[in-house]
């Protein structure tokens, strides 16, 4: 179906319906148990899992593909959410135009990082999109002022030309007349359901940026890549070269973030310098490398993942903790407590750097390996010692 | 009719003649060695013809053009194909990924923005690959990771790559180093059966003799960096000046 | 003339801050052959050793003086500092006074260790993977120390001050005659830049006139040889990367005066030492010393108002500063690929 072949038109079926369904799979809880806090099925965090969904995908493409790490993506994300506020300062608060040029700027601009990033490898490459970040973020944040309101983050004011806003059109993001931060709420007993338009169009994007990103996969172009990460001197004496199809994966990836930075500011119109900073470039490299890298739903899954629980985590502080241990006997508690209380809240971003460690250092296939081990190994014990070797050598989905 | 033309190549490394005034003429179709103690500058002439390094003086012609300042993907699209001292391969890919390549390499020229085309349904290109595969007996390996297997079969699939590009010379960087006997004599004996079938011609750099004289029509001896003879086999064997300089007592 | 001095003078404390990671980072890569991304934290953690100490030398206990009333008329509470009270009101003040620069004693066993236990513990094990990986590992490592610290010392700027004796301004033009007040230069600049000096050459008599040093520099040009001879290069290189540690935080100890100590401060440094490694030359030594002051004083010229001011009005780029050297690496690397002083062959396939 539509040019994939059996098991990938099943892996794509898999996550139309996992997104399609995730307000009711988010919202396991109902609205007024004590684990409803464990919910995720809100419009924002919803909107935030498809955005995050596509910024790792794209970053995949690059660094799943060929190998080349960027510590720069970031970058691309904040120029495409300034390229849409911008949009409905000029034009509209309709929406298609700002993705439109968010994707079109941030391409031209990976394509110019990447022209100059790329005629280095390994660590060199590394290091010059993190330099190249951080002088977007300083730029962002007070060379160009003019342009990104600096450090009070851009955003629409009343006095705004805004030329093609019609006067019956609403006053806020909208995709023709819808309004993306409209939300039909569906109760069935005990349980609620959020139904957001935003979430829904984001989510639409993704499942075309995953299908994009399967039909790369499949492609000579995505042989050819995973070529250059694998031996790029037989590649240059088997007749190719190299350099145009680095570039390629990277402007495309770098459409992926901005298409991520224009969804960001199409659910809620600002933008930020603090959008490109390292951390947020560091946190799409984990992502992906907590999904799985190199494989096809790994990123998506990365995504939702550390969304998840930097929701969750960053919610918990001492009382909550306290509540949860109280059983326990006051010093034991009170010492429990101390010890998780780094981790929560405000503590987020070290979870946040302990997983980077944890995943480098004992699961570098990531989720999507892990749980391959896991199947691996439930089975080899459900087939009764059955020596059996899988002889799978297509990149895992 | 000489397919590679040498003239007058000199290389310096710092102060360290490399080459000095070569002259060379492989003619097409044949199979032309060149063979030289250490240090000879077998490596950096090889080198100078596939663009990794460009000499100080002279001109290498490959077919009429100028190879001198052009990429390596730009030479190899030329024509020239080159297998590696050590197998150069893809070795996170499979056996028949690895194939694939240089076929779409020769179709689609250096660089081609084919991403939304499935690599399944190239049929034709599949299809070539695999006969390539099988002419390498490989093809019960077609799904292996090609870092898994053994010298030997690297070996073989690195050759297969070359040819799969039908290139009109094949560059051979001492294909047998480092091999065992049995190795040695398959790969031989694939180089002849090459030679025999293909429309090709084989320049081959080499240490070991008994490769040598089963392979070669004509013969460069290179020493310190120029060539001291070039000749025929059989003439190679008896010749004075190669016996005192490089074959001593071996032969 | 005397306005271009101040500026040279101005770029050498940030100057020297940058040689002094970018030697460590230089050292690390050069041995170890992995980029440290935690480089910058060690920076930090430096710092903070300066921003403990002197919380430990000011620790206090309190006194009621029951001769003196406070202003709602209770007796006054006194807090006396333990060292005041064991060395007397002057010993105790002056070593308080003092505590930036006792903080070197005591930053560098503590480096020294972060080093060992950071090579021995984790770096160790990722000299056989992908450099990925260990970019990877080394940046969760400088997530985890950074945010630690900010659990602990908070979020906010710590005000470190220098020593009293140190502290203020003197006139330097008027010292190489120019005239009274036009050259007017921090005392404590003075000091950090000449501290680096004597750490910088001290890194590098040490390379240069000890066997360590040269098995070391051996080791830089290639490992696997010096490894054939049968000398111990592991263990050398742990001393190594102690060393580097070391030398990071004490630039970060001594740098507390000039910025105060924040828990992202290594990152910033961390970014623009990369810059520096990479302009001066992958692998160089003498390249990351030489970048790290240029840059620095190449960053205080672009802050001189003239400057500034010219950029702002002609090129509508107000701050400059702030990206002045992303832009000169970039023309540094595309003219020139390999850096100031790189050699061939190094990062290269």
């Amino acid at each position: 179906m539509l040019g994939l072949d059996r098991k990938d038109t099943r892996l794509l079926i898999f996550v139309v319906l996992l997104a399609l369904c995730a307000p009711f799979l988010l919202n396991p809880f109902p609205t007024e148990s004590a684990m409803a806090q464990f919910n995720a099925g809100y419009p924002d965090l919803m909107q935030r899992f498809a955005i995050y969904g596509i910024f790792a995908i794209g970053f995949n493409i690059l660094f799943g593909l060929t190998g080349y790490l960027s510590f720069g993506h970031a970058a691309f994300l904040g120029v495409g959410s300034y390229s849409t506020v911008w949009m409905f300062k000029l034009l509209s608060y309709n929406i298609v135009p700002g993705i439109i040029l968010s994707v079109i700027v941030a391409g031209l601009f990976a394509l110019l990082i990447g022209f100059i990033s790329l005629r280095r490898s390994g660590i060199y490459f590394s290091i010059l999109t993190l330099a190249f970040a951080q002088m977007s973020f300083a730029l962002a944040y007070s060379v160009l002022t003019p342009i990104t309101n600096g450090e009070t983050g851009l955003q629409v004011y009343t006095d705004d030309p805004q030329y093609l806003q019609s006067v019956g059109s609403p006053n806020v993001p909208n995709l023709f007349g819808i309004v993306m931060r409209d939300t039909y709420t569906l109760d069935v007993g005990a349980w609620s359901f959020d139904f957001n338009n935003g979430y829904y169009f984001c989510a639409i994007l993704m499942l075309i940026a995953f299908y994009l990103s399967i039909r790369i996969y499949r492609s000579p172009f995505g042989l050819m890549l995973r070529a250059v990460k694998s031996n790029q001197q037989r590649m240059n004496y088997t007749g190719l070269s190299t350099r145009p199809y680095t570039l390629a994966a990277f402007v495309i990836s770098g459409m992926y973030a901005g298409l991520a930075g224009g969804l960001l500011a199409s659910m809620d119109p600002l933008a930020g310098a603090e959008r490109m900073q390292w951390t947020a470039s560091g946190e799409v490299v984990l992502m992906t490398i907590l999904g799985g890298v190199g494989t096809l739903i790994g990123p998506i899954l990365g995504a939702g993942f550390i969304k998840y629980f930097e929701n969750i985590f960053s919610k918990i502080n001492d009382a909550t903790l306290h509540s949860w241990f109280g059983f326990l006997p006051e010093g034991l508690e009170n010492a429990v407590v101390w010890i998780l209380e780094h981790f929560v809240g405000a503590g987020w971003h070290l979870t946040l750097g302990l997983l980077f460690m944890l995943v480098v250092i004992f699961l570098p296939g990531g989720l999507v390996e892990g749980g391959q081990k896991l199947a691996a190994f439930v089975t080899r014990r459900g087939s009764d010692k059955k020596d059996k070797t899988s002889g799978s050598t297509e990149p895992a989905e | 009719m000489s397919i590679l033309e040498v003239k007058n190549v000199s290389k310096n490394f710092g102060g360290l003649k490399a080459l000095s005034n070569v002259n060379l003429s492989v003619v097409e179709n044949t199979v032309h060695a060149i063979i030289g103690p250490n240090g000879a500058g077998k490596s950096t002439l090889l080198n100078c013809f596939v663009g990794k390094l460009i000499p100080d003086t002279g001109s290498v012609m490959f077919d009429g053009q100028s190879v001198l300042g052009r990429h390596p993907f730009e030479i190899n699209q030329m024509g020239i194909s080159r297998v590696f001292q050590t197998p150069e391969i893809f070795g996170d890919l499979t056996v028949i990924e690895n194939m694939l390549i240089p076929i779409f390499a020769k179709r689609d020229g250096s660089f081609r923005m084919h991403a939304l085309e499935t690599v399944a349904n190239e049929a034709e290109i599949i299809e070539q690959a695999e006969q390539v595969l099988e002419e390498m007996n490989m093809a019960d390996k077609l799904h292996m990771h090609s870092a898994a297997l053994s010298r030997g079969d690297k070996r073989r699939l690195e050759i297969g790559m070359c040819l799969s590009q039908e290139p009109r010379l094949l560059l051979l960087d001492e294909p047998t180093a480092g091999m065992a006997r049995a190795d040695t004599n398959n790969t031989i004996d694939l180089l002849k059966r090459i030679k025999d079938e293909r429309d090709i011609t084989i320049a081959i750099i080499e240490h070991d003799m008994h490769v040598v004289f089963s392979l070669a029509e004509r013969i460069t001896v290179l020493a310190q960096g120029t060539p001291l003879v070039e000749d025929t086999p059989e003439n190679i064997k008896i010749h004075p000046k190669v016996r005192e300089a490089y074959l001593g007592e071996s032969v | 003339m005397d306005a271009l001095i101040l500026q040279v003078l101005n770029g050498l404390d940030k100057g020297s801050a940058y040689a002094l990671i970018a030697l460590g980072l230089t050292l690390i890569f050069g041995t170890l052959g992995v980029v440290n991304f935690a480089h910058g934290a060690l920076f930090m953690i430096g710092a903070f050793c300066a921003v403990t100490v002197q919380r430990l030398l000011s620790l206090s206990f309190v006194t009621v003086d029951e001769t003196q009333k406070d202003f709602l008329g209770k007796p006054l509470k006194v807090e006396t500092p333990y060292v005041e009270a064991w060395f007397g009101p002057e010993v105790g003040a002056a070593i308080i006074d003092w505590s930036v620069p006792l903080a070197i004693i005591f930053a560098i066993p503590i480096m020294l260790a972060v080093g060992f236990i950071m090579e021995r513990g984790l770096i160790k094990h990722f000299y056989k993977r992908e450099h990925a990986d260990q970019i990877l590992v080394t940046f969760g490592l400088a997530i985890v120390l950074q945010e630690l610290v900010k659990h602990y010392y908070g979020a906010n700027p710590i005000p470190t001050p220098a020593p009293d004796a140190f502290k203020g301004s003197f006139d330097f033009g008027a010292l190489i005659g120019f005239d009274p007040n036009t050259i007017i230069y921090p005392y404590w600049r003075l000091v950090y830049f000449a501290f680096s000096a004597v750490i910088i050459a001290g890194v590098f008599s040490f390379l240069r006139f000890t066997t360590f040093g040269m098995v070391v520099r051996a080791g830089m040009a290639d490992r696997e040889t010096v490894g054939l001879l049968g000398i111990n290069i592991d263990r050398r290189f742990t001393i190594m990367f102690g060393i580097a540690a070391a030398v990071a935080g004490l630039a970060g100890v001594m740098y507390t005066p000039i910025n105060s100590p924040n828990y992202h401060m290594g990152m910033d440094f961390l970014v623009l030492s990369f810059v520096v490694v990479v302009v001066g030359g992958m692998g160089s030594l003498p390249g990351a010393v030489l970048a790290g002051f240029l840059l620095g004083i190449l960053e205080s010229f672009a802050s001189f108002s003239p400057i500034k001011n010219f950029f702002e009005n002609w090129l509508f780029l107000p701050s400059i500063d702030q990206i002045i050297i992303y832009l000169v690496a970039i023309v540094i690397l595309l003219t020139r690929p390999r850096g100031l002083m790189g050699r061939k062959g190094v990062m290269e396939e």
